[in-house]
């Protein structure tokens, strides 16, 4: 089944599915196994895995720390895959691939592909790839029957959206607000007017991200997202308690 | 066809979405200017009033003497207002950011000219501005961080990744894409998404247009070489445009050999074999990476050639076969800057002597008739903490130590 008729099937069951983030190899492969594990046993729907990047240009503080230290520990590309390999045949939920394109680039774009098929991976976001510059990439997600998973941003303008959204697949990941991961999002009057002229964009379901850490966070968005999307609050959570403390986390979430 | 933006299979726009319409503003006010005449003519005016425009193009007698073979002619970036051709750039992007009604500046610097420069605009401008440079170039260039503090500016230094000017200009990007309603990013050389390569390869244009006519007025005739050092590359774009057209003038560019090409502590991207193709900071171009596309450490005595990636206009202008490239050690680089001060009492800024280190050894092979140009970029009395570091003076540690002792004291 493709990923977008996934999601709606699972959207009719659950008031707002939950997306979670992680940065492969950080601290350790072996954490993500743990931390993977609590989320799934917890209700997670969808899991974005970050393949580390030196340069991670769209991220805040605490997922860069994380690029740094997965690439200083001496993650490699062909590790993660091997990881989701694992991932992807031991849970029943879809698993993506977020990173950004030079990682794909490097390791030749068909290959690249057709590995994250093979290991069972359903889609992509990659940040700093827009679809005028993506243009192979896009083609070999379909013949892959691959998600290439698009993003609106608060200034992408409606003939932008619906452009955009001709070329995605899978969901919609909607920046919730201006600036890099990590900190606060406000959700106020423009908020909600900016998820309103997102809906009308695409019929694809739409994933919210960027600041969003809490059960009040999370309600706010249940009735206009179908995704809630969990990034840098469990990396800080592992960070602070350990990863025994992400499954609670998640249960309180809904 | 090629793609706007793309010079051969190189640069192109790898945007984030929530910038796509500060980029399409921003080609639009670009595109707008440079067809309007006026635009040029008021960037002309401006950099003769407050900048030192044209610089002069001076005839190097003793060092062309000294080697016995072609003219040497240096082209005299360094009498720019802030002593570097980086005015040329901030200046024009200032004239931008008046036309874009936006009220905030900010700008990566490795060296510190780019930031001192923007810096400068600002103050003169009446922006706002922020300056990101990586913390190891904050301590590497001091005394260009107090003058871009007293210019009004905020220095936030970078401690992400390894602190060096790629860093910095993924921490201008963080910023942008929180601010760009407000803020314009003043890129500091040819590289990054389009429409920055194209768009300061334009502002620097005014270096060649001058060199071309004066090399002219002075030599009787086109010179046989010009060289550049290359950084991000804008200096050498900067030169090199106005004689493209004339094949017979070879155009060389330098890149920071570092500690030596083979022992991997460089900035060579294009002189070297150890950079591949790789997007990264919004374009692709030639990298310096590791085989999964993670970006290596590099290394010069000059921040400002310490960069892992290069102009796309010259990684095409290099496969095509139009500009050669070569590398300057370090240890070169201090030996052609003793010779060139004490020859002609010019003194160059590191990043620059690299140039002179590849016309040096290249000026005897050519007659006395024929003539090189050598752009000298910036001017290095300005640098005197890492130049004095560099060579090493004993006298200079001394002082500095009784400085410290003196403020320790009080």
């Amino acid at each position: 089944m493709q990923l977008a008729e996934q999601l709606r099937q699972a959207r009719s069951k659950k008031d707002i599915l939950l997306m979670t983030h992680l940065v492969l190899g950080y601290p350790s492969f072996a954490v993500n196994r743990e931390v993977i594990h609590q989320m799934v046993a917890n209700g997670v729907d969808v899991i974005e895995l970050q393949i580390p990047f030196s340069e991670p240009m769209a991220d805040g503080p605490m997922i860069i720390k994380a690029n740094q230290e997965s690439i200083a520990n001496g993650t490699k590309v062909a590790d993660c895959l091997a990881f989701a390999e694992e991932m992807a045949a031991q849970y029943d939920i879809p698993f993506l691939f977020m990173t950004y394109y030079n990682i794909p680039f490097k390791f030749g774009l068909r290959d690249f592909l057709h590995k994250a098929k093979e290991v069972g991976i359903r889609g992509f976001i990659i940040p700093d790839l827009p679809p005028e510059e993506g243009e192979e990439y896009l083609r070999l997600a379909r013949e892959f029957d691959l998600a290439p998973i698009q993003i609106f941003a608060p200034t992408s303008t409606e003939e932008r959206m619906r452009t955009l959204a001709g070329h995605g697949n899978g969901f919609i990941y909607c920046v919730a607000r201006r600036g890099v991961t990590g900190s606060r999002t406000e959700f106020d009057a423009s908020f909600d007017a900016y998820l309103s002229r997102c809906r009308q964009a695409t019929d694809l379901p739409l994933a919210v991200g960027f600041g969003i850490s809490s059960r009040e966070d999370i309600q706010i968005l249940t009735g206009k997202a179908d995704l809630a999307v969990i990034g840098t609050a469990t990396i800080r959570l592992v960070e602070e308690k350990g990863p025994e403390a992400v499954g609670p986390f998640i249960a309180g979430l809904r | 066809m090629n793609k706007p933006g793309y010079f051969g299979q190189w640069g192109g726009a790898y945007i984030p979405e929530v910038l796509y319409e500060t980029f399409r503003e921003l080609r639009e006010v670009y595109t707008t200017a440079k067809s309007d005449p006026a635009f040029w003519q008021e960037y002309l005016a401006l950099m003769g009033s407050y900048s030192c425009r044209p610089t002069p193009l001076t005839h190097a007698d003793n060092l062309s003497r000294h080697f016995g073979g072609a003219q040497i002619f240096i082209k005299r970036e360094d009498l720019n207002h802030t002593g570097a051709h980086k005015a040329n750039n901030v200046m024009g992007q200032g004239l931008l950011v008046k036309r874009m009604g936006k009220t905030r500046v900010i700008a990566e610097t490795g060296a510190g000219q780019h930031g001192v420069a923007c810096a400068t605009m600002a103050a003169k401008f009446g922006f706002a501005c922020t300056i990101y440079m990586g913390e190891e170039d904050v301590h590497r260039q001091r005394p260009n961080v107090f003058w871009m503090e007293k210019l009004g500016a905020t220095v936030v230094p970078v401690t992400t990744g390894s602190r060096t000017l790629k860093d910095a200009i993924n921490e201008a990007f963080r910023d942008w894409v929180s601010n760009m309603d407000t803020t314009h990013y003043v890129m500091g050389t040819v590289c990054g998404p389009h429409p920055f390569p194209e768009m300061v390869a334009w502002f620097q244009s005014i270096i060649g247009q001058e060199a071309h006519k004066q090399i002219l007025a002075t030599h009787g005739k086109l010179p046989a070489r010009i060289y550049a050092c290359v950084g991000g590359g804008s200096n050498a774009m900067g030169i090199f445009q106005a004689f493209l057209p004339d094949t017979e003038v070879e155009l060389i560019g330098v890149e920071a050999g570092g500690k030596g090409l083979d022992t991997g502590q460089h900035a060579a991207r294009l002189a070297s074999q150890d950079a591949s193709p790789g997007v990264a900071q919004g374009y692709k171009t030639m990298f310096l990476q590791d085989s999964d596309g993670q970006m290596r450490d590099t290394h010069s005595v000059a921040a400002g050639l310490d960069y892992i990636g290069v102009s796309p206009l010259l990684t095409d202008l290099w496969e095509k076969g139009r500009v050669r490239f070569a590398a300057a050690t370090d240890q070169e680089v201090m030996a052609a800057l003793d010779l060139t001060i004490k020859k002609e009492g010019i003194i160059p800024a590191l990043e620059s002597t690299h140039a002179f280190v590849q016309a040096f050894k290249e000026a005897g092979e050519l007659d006395r008739d024929q003539a090189i140009i050598i752009n000298q970029s910036g001017r290095g009395d300005k640098d005197i903490f890492t130049i004095a570091h560099a060579f090493d003076d004993p006298s200079w540690k001394d002082f500095i130590r009784k400085k410290g002792e003196e403020y320790a004291a009080r």
